[in-house]
């Protein structure tokens, strides 16, 4: 039990000592913000950086795997930036894991894609363009996967309307969708 | 074309046989070969059976035949499906209502159980299988979800899968138990009894 109790701080130490590496490779200026909550670290980096910094953690912090790659739009909480685009990292190596974020405008609501660094984020890279409409820079496949071809709008954003179907006009007021 | 109405006698019998459609023909007395009063006593004999039963044989045996071996082509979306799995296995045995046989290719079914919520992405698919089904065909939509989109209620779901085919019987519940669906299956069988020959010609999709 004790041995369990101990562990936990150090890996979050551990995780917070790669972080300040991070920072000291890309920059200070790079690094918006650093949070601890619930035993997890969460970075938000710059949208320029975010190549540099994935490329390395994974080649000299040693995170070999992208467990998620998603998207929160923040609409009703706050105005802008709106988005926020969420990469999961673990390290099998040092059983770590870690949570990079990149604030993203509305207006210019791009990321460059990971996808040469980790493979396995091609999916997730389309399913944020297909539910936010978030544009993939240099991605090599940028397509709808959870919709079909002739969708209209981003159903995940806030402001799409919930309850509409195909057929329907997509500026109806939310409440006449109810009513339906 | 005038066609003779023949009157003859078999068996103490007085019968007349009558070429199909209005009678335009003049009425002849005839004696019959012995071959053609045994076929004409047969069918006397089906017809009298008919007016006793009030049923059509011929249709009546064509829908017994139907109704017991509706083969359902293996068409699971959801959950539902897991239901309709637990339906065909041993303790729910739905080979007693002759519907164990799922195919795996439409050609070879009669019956599609829409068994789970159908997106809209899913939607072209569902009508390509079923307009691959052979006729006559039908449609059991399986579940709320099936039925009318359920708790899916928002951009992604069909409200319903009769926007898409013709659907014969509702099963409602959330995922309908095996007994539901035996049920349903057994509503559907009732369907295809008073099912007139050729009635499936008239059905259109929406």
């Amino acid at each position: 039990m004790s041995l369990e109790t101990e562990q936990i701080p150090t890996e979050i130490a551990r995780t917070i000592q790669t972080v300040e590496r991070l920072k000291n490779q890309l920059g200070q200026w790079a690094v918006e913000e650093v949070k601890v909550h619930n035993n997890e670290v969460t970075v938000v980096v710059k949208r320029d950086s975010l190549t540099e910094a994935m490329r390395y953690l994974r080649d000299e912090e040693k995170f070999e795997m992208l467990v998620d790659a998603t998207a929160v739009d923040y609409l009703p909480l706050q105005d802008e930036p709106r988005f926020d685009v969420v990469y999961h990292l673990l390290s099998l190596t040092h059983r770590l894991r870690l949570r990079i974020k990149v604030r993203i405008r509305s207006d210019d609501a791009w990321v460059p894609t990971v996808c040469h660094i980790y493979p396995s984020a091609n999916p997730y890279e389309r399913e944020i363009w297909d539910m936010f409409g978030i544009k993939i820079e240099g991605h090599p496949n940028l397509k709808r996967i959870l919709t079909y071809d002739e969708f209209p709008g981003h159903p995940l954003r806030k402001d799409f309307p919930l309850f509409w179907q195909p057929g329907q006009p997509l500026d109806k007021p939310e409440k006449q969708f109810e009513e339906w | 074309m005038k066609i003779d109405i023949v009157r003859t006698t078999i068996d103490g019998h007085e019968i007349t046989i009558a070429p199909p459609g209005k009678a335009r023909g003049d009425v002849i007395d005839e004696e019959l070969d012995e071959e053609m009063k045994e076929i004409i006593g047969r069918n006397v004999l089906l017809a009298k059976l008919e007016d006793l039963l009030n049923v059509d044989i011929v249709q009546a045996i064509v829908n017994w035949a139907k109704r017991n071996s509706l083969w359902p082509v293996t068409f699971g979306l959801a959950c539902c499906a897991i239901e309709m799995m637990a339906t065909v296995a041993s303790r729910n045995d739905i080979a007693r209502f002759g519907a164990e046989v799922f195919r795996g290719s439409p050609r070879q079914a009669d019956v599609m159980i829409v068994a789970g919520r159908c997106s809209w992405k899913m939607a072209p698919v569902l009508k390509r299988i079923y307009d691959q089904m052979p006729n006559p065909k039908w449609v059991i939509a399986m579940g709320t979800c099936a039925s009318c989109g359920g708790v899916f209620q928002n951009y992604a779901i069909v409200q319903g899968v009769d926007q898409i085919v013709p659907v014969d019987v509702y099963v409602a519940g959330c995922p309908p138990r095996p007994e539901t669906l035996i049920h349903g299956i057994m509503m559907l069988q009732e369907k295809i009894k008073r099912e007139k020959i050729g009635e499936h010609k008239l059905k259109e999709a929406p």
